[in-house]
């Protein structure tokens, strides 16, 4: 049974991913573009080193996004609040990490926790709503978004938190001493953040949490069946909110790595979206901490490679079209394993009835 | 006179359980004719069938005469069956007009809705059926009985001519009870045909023009109301076998495990569910604790394993109060919990069987060390859970889901007995099991109760009581009404102390 699960683990997402490149073949041909040439340059230039490392240092604040998606997912809280959790908590952060001077390691340390504990706040307010008052997530976490948004444009005005640089239209919060940066590691043509460490270790702690510890095994029970879990125990709606919170303040790591290694300051260019694509990855990763980190570095992979399609005359959106795609094919993909696998496990039981349990243990292992 | 209703030889099995064996029911034009029977005797699922809302593996429906084929509710209703289910199904901040014709608005060309002339049907048809109600009025000013109005309205607004009520007295109070018998004559006399379930046996003499017994899935007898006695009616829903006594020869000890005082329950609404309980379980001692479904055995259960909090009284499990613990320092003091309601309650069905035997004990050992989670051990003791307990299963890694319900139950049973608990709580323990599950989990309750653990058995089954219990409580309308001996009492008496009656 285990071999089997990792074995369609990986074979789905193949599928997906085959299925979505048929798809983007069926319209390049329509628009006159060759296929298989275009895919080829797309792999070509997504493979320089250079393209590497910027890929993996996008995969590592995607990877973080999917991880709080997964944690969600895992409650099955669909944690769309990703962006507001992400934006109020690299924001703050800056700002606190701005105002201060410390030892090196602590500086980053105090800005890493003021983004973990905003984060985690921000996505507590959903929590809350959503235990307190029954209020779905995905509506307050899409209001929430909208609010963070608009709070963190408001105190980026100069004369507030943020500052304007001269013959500069950019707003941006004041920048870090150097104290509060995250050294880079020099990698092929380019440079790693060493936040990547971190987004590794934030993998292994999600896995460890959730399948050893109690707390995850109540968190997972309780995603299962609040009844269930309730009945055992387990104080359910605490859970819920817990998770919402931890959701979030994973969340609110997500664009450390930026802000740490590369811009060293919170400014208007900051990306946004992550919460669209953490809850692709994680779907596509199907919550596992190593099928999120190839889904985040395939993910990563194509939004980079589509830079070459605009100079060989391709439009680039036939890769969120890909993206899309295989979102949709993973979601149908893993519902027929599910049924599959239940469809053959209930065949097993179903034996084991009638057999009386004759079969010896090693047996029936197995055929499971 | 042609016969409204011809039910033959319906079967109908859910996974594991039969819900209805070789039913066969005749409803004669005009009758008001009631279907009694326990609860999980399969009446719901005779009307859901009836109804349309699920379809039958076997047997024959006529409507009329005429043989059909019911493939939804939607065909029902065009064969001018209609339903009015125990909880009413109307918008709150809707009038009760709007409310009638959701869902078949008499439309003009265009789409347009004519509520000149819903408005005078409606009205038609109330005054001909002495429906007291207001189209005009908005739903969430109405009582309960006059929303119950409105539910019947709506079903005869479609053209009803046999009405299937489900339990419809549950909601009521006694003068809305009365109003509703009138309209319910009227309603005949006007040539429409009623199926009223029911398990008060009261009103169902009082009322019926015929009565059918359901027991364990299937009809038993056809009754004359005129000479039925109430007694001879309860014989018939519980079972004529007089359930043997067991034998054992030890007797429960002094020691109080669970001590209920005056313990009482009021829902969020405001509703008091349970009035000032009182009951004592001593270490050794079996409690049965009998009464129709929905008298608030729910509700207690929920109250010893802390899930709710009392509004008067106290609960204490081995002399200690536990109205400040949580329901998890409840567990962990030593509380075993068999929820009626396996699949939901007891088990993570998408999860392997070894991660259930976790759930309740996941913050003692030998489960975890109150941090961490133990593998080994959890799958050691399901192991051993499957072979005690004769859980048919591949292994212990297939899903909890993947198990007939026997099994589950099987295996609930023994994760709950796990760790010597001393109270246990057992809700249907046996529901819908095998006999032969059934004996196997009779005869580890019974060790259990020798080795000195104290259980609260909850059970609708009348033999499981009879054979497990020391004592019987009996419970009606949210209080025990009587503590019974199971070796003086018959099942008559008991089953006529669960309906509420004094025992002749």
């Amino acid at each position: 049974m285990k071999l089997s699960k990792v074995f369609w683990g990986i074979v789905a997402p193949l599928a997906a991913i085959a299925t979505s490149l048929l798809l983007v073949s069926g319209i390049l041909l329509l628009k006159g573009n060759p296929p298989y040439e275009t895919l080829k340059t797309m792999i070509d230039y997504g493979f320089t080193p250079r393209n590497i490392v910027a890929e993996l240092n996008i995969a590592s604040s995607y990877y973080i996004a999917g991880v709080a998606a997964a944690i969600g997912f895992k409650m099955l809280l669909f944690n769309i609040g990703i962006d507001g959790q992400y934006r109020m908590a690299v924001f703050f952060a800056a700002v606190v990490g701005g105002a201060v001077t410390l030892p090196p390691i602590l500086h980053v340390t105090l800005i890493i926790i003021v983004g973990a504990v905003v984060g985690g706040l921000w996505g507590s307010i959903a929590g809350y709503l959503k235990v307190k008052r029954g209020i779905s997530e995905v509506i307050s976490n899409i209001m929430l978004n909208v609010i963070a948004g608009g709070l963190v444009a408001f105190l980026l005005q100069p004369g507030r938190l943020g500052e304007q640089a001269d013959g500069s239209n950019n707003l941006n919060t004041p920048i870090l001493a150097t104290s509060g940066w995250m050294p880079t590691i020099k990698f092929l043509d380019g440079e790693i953040h060493s936040f990547l460490i971190v987004s590794v270790f934030i993998g292994i702690g999600y896995w460890v949490l959730l399948n050893k510890s109690v707390f995850g095994f109540n968190l997972r029970s309780t995603g299962m069946s609040f009844r269930a879990a309730r009945a055992g125990g387990v104080n359910a709606p605490r859970m819920i909110f817990v998770t919402m919170a931890l959701s979030g303040a994973i969340a609110g790591l997500t664009g450390m790595g930026t802000l740490l290694s590369e811009t060293h300051s919170y400014s208007i260019s900051f990306p946004s979206g992550y919460a669209l694509t953490g809850l692709a990855l994680a779907l596509l990763g199907r919550n596992h901490p190593v099928g999120i980190a190839f889904a985040a570095f395939f993910w990563a992979f194509l939004d980079r490679s589509a830079g070459v399609l605009d100079l060989n005359g391709v439009p680039r959106e036939i890769i969120t079209i890909m993206q899309g795609t295989i979102v949709l094919s993973i979601v149908v993909a893993y519902e027929l394993i599910k049924r599959i696998n239940q469809k053959q496990e209930q065949r097993l039981v179903g034996n084991a009835g009638i057999e009386q349990i004759s079969v010896p243990k090693a047996e029936s292992e197995k055929n499971a | 006179m042609a016969s409204a209703v011809e039910i033959k030889g319906i079967e109908k099995k859910y996974p594991g359980v039969v819900a209805n064996h070789n039913v066969t029911l005749t409803v004669q034009k005009g009758h008001i004719h009631a279907i009694i029977g326990e609860n999980g005797a399969g009446k719901s699922t005779l009307m859901k069938i009836l109804y349309g809302m699920v379809r039958p593996d076997s047997g024959t429906i006529s409507i009329d005469g005429k043989d059909v084929v019911l493939k939804s509710p939607h065909d029902s209703i065009a064969l001018g069956v209609g339903m009015v289910h125990q909880h009413f199904m109307l918008a709150d901040n809707a009038t009760v007009l709007e409310n009638v014709i959701l869902g078949s608005e008499p439309v003009s060309f265009g789409g347009v809705i004519q509520h000149t002339a819903a408005r005078d049907k409606l009205i038609e048809i109330t005054e001909k059926y002495g429906l007291d109600i207001d189209p005009d009025q908005n739903v969430a000013e109405l009582s309960v009985g006059e929303r119950q109005r409105v539910e019947i309205s709506k079903v005869l607004f479609r053209g009803a001519q046999i009405l299937i009520l489900d339990e419809p007295t549950a909601v009521l109070v006694p003068q809305e009870v009365d109003e509703l018998f009138s309209n319910l004559k009227d309603l005949t006399a006007h040539g429409l045909t009623i199926i009223f379930i029911s398990h008060k046996l009261d009103e169902v003499l009082a009322i019926a023009d015929a009565i059918t017994v359901m027991r364990t899935g299937t009809t038993v007898a056809s009754v004359d109301p005129k000479s039925a006695t109430k007694k001879q009616l309860a014989e018939l829903m519980v079972g004529r076998e007089l359930p043997k006594r067991r034998e054992v020869s030890t007797q429960p000890s002094n020691k109080k495990v669970l001590e209920i005082e005056n313990a009482s329950y009021s829902a969020p609404d405001g509703r008091e569910i349970l009035h000032e309980i009182s009951l004592a379980i001593h270490a050794g001692e079996i409690v049965g604790l009998a009464g129709v479904e929905g008298n608030g055995q729910s509700e207690l259960i929920e109250l010893i394993m802390g899930l709710v909090k009392t509004s008067g009284g106290t609960v204490s499990i081995l002399d200690e109060d536990i109205a400040e613990m949580s329901s998890r320092k409840i567990r962990d003091s030593g509380v075993g919990y068999i929820p009626q309601d396996r699949q939901r309650d007891a088990l993570l069905m998408s999860a392997p069987l070894w991660e259930n035997r976790i759930l309740g004990h996941q913050s003692t050992q030998p489960m975890s060390n109150g941090l961490w989670i133990n593998k080994g051990n959890a799958q050691k003791d399901s192991e051993r859970l499957v072979k005690e307990f004769d859980v048919r299963t591949p292994s212990i890694n297939v899903m909890a889901g993947a198990l007939s319900g026997g099994n589950q139950q099987k295996f609930i049973v023994g994760r709950e007995l796990s760790g010597d608990p001393h109270l246990l709580i057992a809700a249907q323990p046996t529901r819908g099991v095998d006999v032969g599950a059934q004996a196997l989990i009779w005869n580890y309750l019974i060790e259990a109760r020798v080795a000195g653990m104290a259980i609260l058995l909850i059970s609708a089954d009348l033999d499981e009581l009879f054979n497990l219990s020391d004592r019987l409580a009996v419970i009606s309308g949210g209080r025990i009404v009587a503590i019974l001996d199971p070796e003086k009492t018959t099942s008559e008496e008991l089953g006529l102390a669960m309906t509420g009656e004094k025992i002749a």
